[in-house]
């Protein structure tokens, strides 16, 4: 931004400050121009636009073809495989959407977790000072952000289905876990009541240990004693809810799985095009978070890791105290980017069948309505929308990242 | 500071004979240093032999032991604990690289293909004089005359419908064109976000950034099932040219910023020494700013190509059959050669291909890479 | 520099462009002028429309589009197939890209009405069914409560096999994907126990297994599934064209002309078939063609139940018998008004 401006201050230079003297001038008047330039291109967008409006408008209106927003109300009529919310075929068109938005933000959020850690590992791997595990890193690299992520998770999925065996042979796991070819189906928990005070003491150790995470931060800024904030803190946020939980008797039921004539029946279950979307999408986004990752921690001056050693830190306190937090504001602008570009590609859903936002509503809802145009609007504003959401996230701990100057 | 290291300093004692430096630079003293030089890195060096060990095992022995390089069809490939399925990809490697193009035709995809890499060669390669001449005829020439010779029509040559395209052959059509046409749009993109008048301005940023948060996917859709509602009756695009206006409008957004980071670069006094000139605003930026921005942004144009080449697999979704769309359809659907090995050989055929392209391309970018800072630093 | 490129970017705009502008005027005479019918078929299923590996086109649905193409220019092969999947058949014959859409597709009210588009008629009376692999022992769907089942999305069968299993009291696991070949290879992998679609659709993919014998066809069927041509609405003349092609050649049956005896037939003494193939009357004129539109129908693709052994009948793989197809006098549901 900044720079623009000079480039704006440059071209005002050019402005002598002089009278205007006919129209000639007026021609070479660069505020004249300026204003003559852009009302161009509104027309010209106006016109664009009112072209496509109305032949969108003439199109639908002569075919016959339904318009508005009222589809959303009607009965969608046709099952989905994974719903996090109750959704029935009676369902209408609207709650669909809600179901594949969720799909798309729990495969979207998990793969960013999971991306995360192997990008960190693996970005951290590169930079060792052991040859090989540096070698395989950058192998690993090298090779995952050159393949399509569409061809990865085709094989990956194939190979999710082929390495798993049919229902009827499933692999007994415990906890009355089954494992086949149709995913992972475990025990589902039933909350009873009393859940609310688990989670209520759950929010509040978290909130209690922050506050003592703060305190600590100030008393070492002002007295330089440390206090190991993060230890007892999880040990709050571990404990307390443990007590919670043992106090209102458990209160938790499970839904077993049970090996129906088809399927395991009940439970919990992991969809293997779900699984595979996950681990195909983190693969892939780890072997980008880890170049920058690697970028970031090499970025910080030489100087910076030198000052550490002569204050007497060790390598580890060195590398979280010095390096790391330096290295993190090289390292969130392009990361956000990453997160952008997993949600975006979690898209990649409708290619091998798992019900994100696209295969739910951008496919069968569109096929179903015909009212593409409605259709594709909403799935593009969801997405910019989640764009714009995680973007001002990122921003806001970047900010936080960032050195204060003092 | 230790008590003794401070005596030290203070001279109070000798200073104790160092010992000797490590013996030589020999390949033991490399591995000592590399890889054994505490008990967690000889840990991590063991796990990471074990890792190697492994991989190499199962791919020699997938690709080239348990192998089939024999064979008709997929019952070759269908006996217990076969590896990779060869002969599915040599007797399929001709549809993978044309699609259905007409075999009597496919000197003429041969031509287009060999046209462009010879482009390509000429610009790429340092030292090959007339740069510009040869960026030029890639840029304006080369499109029309692979639009003549692909899909015929002209000079005797029999038409070919783009529905009969397919493999190796759109996946560059689609990658090209896609950079080749949103270049210009890509320039106007990124001069508008930096422009002085508003209205400009805004509706730049309001269109770079509306396409960045939008999945390439749903842009393929809105062309495919959208635009044509968009357009006067009786005027109607074929689905490739549909998918191609798609690519061109996302990555221009994307080539935009990367422009931008170039321009950013171009320090003040250029542009205030291109007005003291008086340059006018066209010349200023065609003659001073971008000659120098674009130079800049070589290295972030090829990783871009790259984004744009493994992306292009996205126009199976749509129904075109690119490289990864015709291995995904002969995997799943050509009886001829069912068997349980023949998908893995064809995903690995695919992304193999895939690999060498964009590899080769980044090994170059980060070569140009090299060669920019090495002249900033003279 | 810009404006070089900017000229290379139109130039490629405008190579692009497949067909200019056109006036607003009637399809056929578009198509006339074009030199071609522009059909909309399915990417590939067996028995309806399907290209070889060197794009040749064949199937019940493409023989009613060369049908259709030989009624119009006298020569069955000026016809462009454009393959097209679920999602994009409508849009397709909404915006012109296709003249005719002849895609196994289902006539509903909903499409007939609201969905830009009329159907034409019916060439193939269809019905959902369900395949299962044979070691599941499954005789009936009513047994199928629990099951995985794979389906095709955007289609009428993901809504009806929704009704069904409701309607049943019966549950079960949807396994929904987009494209055909990879529902089939998600049933071949055992990631579903039922694969269902159009019965013609489950022989004909049953084919693509690998040891066909190894699936069968539940005897139930679920739904009605009218599969027929369409066009866009709002031009009678054309929809009349597709419509009366295709009953010249259910007519054709019924009087038994065949591509073989068509030109002797032209001789024939019946009434009905002389105003059939134009030496009697002048029938083409009602739909702006020439008097021996049905005669060029017929000879280039044969009446309609040889059309219908070729491709799907017992002259081919699919050996599906005529059925519910057969003509009406034969119990089946083909019935064309006459021609007079």
């Amino acid at each position: 931004m900044v720079k623009m401006h000079t480039a704006r201050d440059g071209a005002r230079h050019t402005v002598p400050a002089r009278p205007r003297r006919g129209l000639r001038d007026l021609a070479y008047d660069p505020t004249t121009r300026g204003i003559v330039l852009q009302v161009l291109l509104v027309l010209a967008l106006l016109a664009l636009g009112a072209e496509i409006v109305s032949n969108a408008l003439t199109n639908l209106e002569k075919q016959n073809i339904a318009s508005g927003f009222g589809f959303l109300e009607r009965t969608a009529g046709f099952d989905i495989s994974q719903t996090l919310i109750d959704y029935a075929n009676t369902s209408s068109y609207g709650r669909a959407f809600w179901v594949g938005l969720l799909n798309t933000l729990l495969v979207a959020g998990l793969g960013i977790l999971i991306s995360t850690v192997i990008g960190f590992v693996i970005g951290m791997a590169r930079l060792s000072s052991n040859w090989l595990i540096a070698r395989l890193a950058g192998v690993y690299v090298e090779i995952l952000r050159n393949i399509p992520p569409l061809l990865m998770l085709f094989a990956i999925y194939f190979a999710v289905l082929k390495s798993l065996p049919l229902p009827r042979d499933s692999l007994t796991l415990p906890l009355s876990s089954y494992l086949n070819v149709r995913g992972l189906t475990i025990p589902k928990p039933i909350w009873l009541d009393g859940i609310g005070i688990v989670v209520a003491a759950l929010v509040a150790s978290v909130i209690a240990a922050l506050a003592l995470k703060g305190w600590a931060a100030r008393r070492r800024a002002a007295t330089g004693h440390g206090f190991p904030a993060v230890g007892i803190g999880l040990a709050l946020v571990a404990a307390a809810p443990a007590i919670a939980w043992v106090m209102t008797g458990f209160p938790v039921a499970f839904d077993m799985p049970q090996m129906g004539r088809f399927n395991v029946t009940g439970g919990l279950t992991l969809l293997p095009e779900f699984v595979a979307l996950l681990v195909g999408l983190s693969l892939y986004t780890a072997a980008f978070i880890a170049e920058i990752v690697r970028a970031g921690i090499a970025g910080v001056a030489k100087g910076q890791k030198e000052a550490a050693a002569a204050l007497g830190l060790s390598r580890r306190q060195a590398m979280r105290l010095v390096v790391v937090p330096q290295a993190m504001r090289i390292i969130i602008p392009p990361l956000t980017n990453q997160y952008l570009n997993l949600t975006k590609n979690s898209s990649l859903a409708v290619a091998i069948g798992y019900p994100d936002l696209v295969h739910v509503f951008a496919g069968t809802v569109l096929n179903q309505t015909s009212q593409a145009i409605e259709v594709i609007a909403i799935t593009m504003a969801v997405y910019l929308l989640l764009s714009v959401v995680t973007s001002l996230l990122m921003n806001w701990f970047n900010a936080r990242m960032a050195l204060v100057e003092r | 500071m230790t008590s003794a290291r401070r005596d030290e300093v203070m001279g109070h004692r000798a200073t104790p004979a160092r010992r000797p430096p490590p013996a030589g630079a020999g390949p033991l003293a490399w591995v000592r240093a590399n890889l054994f030089s505490s008990p967690l890195n000889a840990a991590l060096t063991l796990v990471g032999v074990w890792i190697t060990w492994t991989a190499a095992y199962a791919i020699v022995d997938w690709a080239l032991v348990r192998a089939v390089f024999t064979g008709s069809d997929g019952s070759a490939c269908a006996k217990e604990g076969a590896g990779a399925c060869w002969p599915f990809v040599t007797a399929k490697l001709d549809q993978f690289i044309y699609g259905r193009y007409p075999a009597a035709e496919r000197w003429r995809a041969d031509l287009t293909m060999a046209l462009f890499a010879a482009g390509l060669a000429g610009v790429m390669i340092p030292g090959v004089p007339r740069k510009g001449w040869i960026a030029a005829f890639l840029l304006i020439a080369f499109p029309a005359i692979a639009y003549v010779l692909l899909t015929g029509g002209h000079f005797g040559l029999a038409v070919v419908e783009t529905e009969m395209w397919g493999g190796l052959l759109v996946t560059l059509v689609v990658a090209v064109v896609g950079i080749v046409a949103s270049f210009p749009i890509a320039l106007a993109l990124a001069l508008g976000r930096r422009s002085r008048l508003p209205f400009v301005r805004w509706s730049s940023i309001g269109f770079i950034e509306l396409v960045r948060g939008v999945p390439l996917i749903t842009m393929l859709f809105m062309a495919s099932v959208m635009l044509p509602l968009f357009l006067p009756e009786g005027v109607t695009f074929d689905k490739l040219a549909r998918a191609l206006i798609g690519v061109a409008l996302f990555e221009g957004a994307y080539l935009a910023e990367v422009i931008r980071g170039g321009l950013q670069a171009i320090p003040r006094g250029q542009y205030e020494a291109a007005d003291a000139l008086g340059l006018s605003y066209p010349q200023k930026i065609g003659l001073v700013v971008m000659p120098q921005a674009l130079r800049l942004v070589i290295p972030g144009i090829v990783n871009s190509f790259i984004a744009l080449f493994k992306d292009t697999s996205l126009v199976l979704i749509i129904g075109l059959f690119d490289l990864l769309g015709i291995v995904q359809q002969a995997v799943s659907s050509d009886t001829t050669w069912l068997s349980p090995s023949t998908p893995l050989t064809g995903y690995v055929f695919a992304g193999f291909v895939f690999w060498v392209f964009c590899f080769g391309m980044s090994r170059y970018a980060q070569r140009i890479e090299r060669r920019l800072d090495e002249g900033q630093h003279r | 520099m810009k404006s070089i490129l900017t000229t290379g970017l139109a130039a490629i705009v405008l190579a692009a462009v497949t067909a200019g502008p056109v006036l607003a005027q009637g399809t056929l005479q578009k198509v006339k002028d074009r030199g071609q019918l522009v059909c909309g078929v399915n990417t590939g299923i067996a028995g309806f429309s399907a290209p070889d590996d060197k794009g040749n086109w064949s199937g019940l649905d493409v023989d009613l589009c060369r049908a259709v193409a030989a009624a119009i220019f006298k020569d069955p092969a000026k016809v462009k197939f454009v393959p097209l999947t679920a999602k994009e058949r409508f849009t397709a014959l909404q915006s012109g890209e296709i003249d005719v859409l002849s895609r196994n597709t289902t006539w509903t009210m909903s499409r007939d009405t609201s969905a830009g588009m009329n159907f034409a008629g019916i060439n193939y009376y269809d019905g959902q069914g369900f395949m299962v692999n044979k070691a599941l022992g499954v005789k009936s769907a009513k047994e199928l409560s629990g099951a995985s089942i794979c389906v095709q999305t955007g289609t009428t069968t993901e809504l009806n096999v929704a009704d069904y299993f409701r309607q049943q009291g019966m549950t079960y696991k949807p396994v929904v994907i987009e494209k055909l070949p990879e529902t089939l290879a998600a049933y071949n992998a055992g990631r579903c126990d039922v694969f269902t679609s159009d019965a013609s659709q489950l022989y004909a993919t049953r084919l693509t297994l690998g040891s066909p014998a190894d699936h069968i066809v539940l005897p139930e069927v679920i739904s009605k599934e009218p599969l027929g041509p369409a066009v866009r609405q709002g031009d009678a003349q054309w929809g009349n064209i597709v419509r009366w092609v295709l009953f010249a050649l259910i007519n054709a049956e019924e009087f038994a002309i065949t591509q073989e005896n068509v030109d002797k037939m032209k001789d024939s003494t019946n009434p009905e078939v002389k105003r059939l193939l134009g030496s009697e009357g002048d029938f083409g004129k009602g739909v702006g063609l020439d008097s021996d539109w049905a005669y060029q129908a017929i000879k280039a693709v044969g009446n309609y139940g040889e059309s219908f052994e070729r491709n799907v009948g017992q002259g081919s793989r699919l050996k599906i018998s005529r059925g519910q197809n057969a003509l009406w006098r034969d119990g089946g549901l083909q019935y064309a008004p006459p021609i007079r």
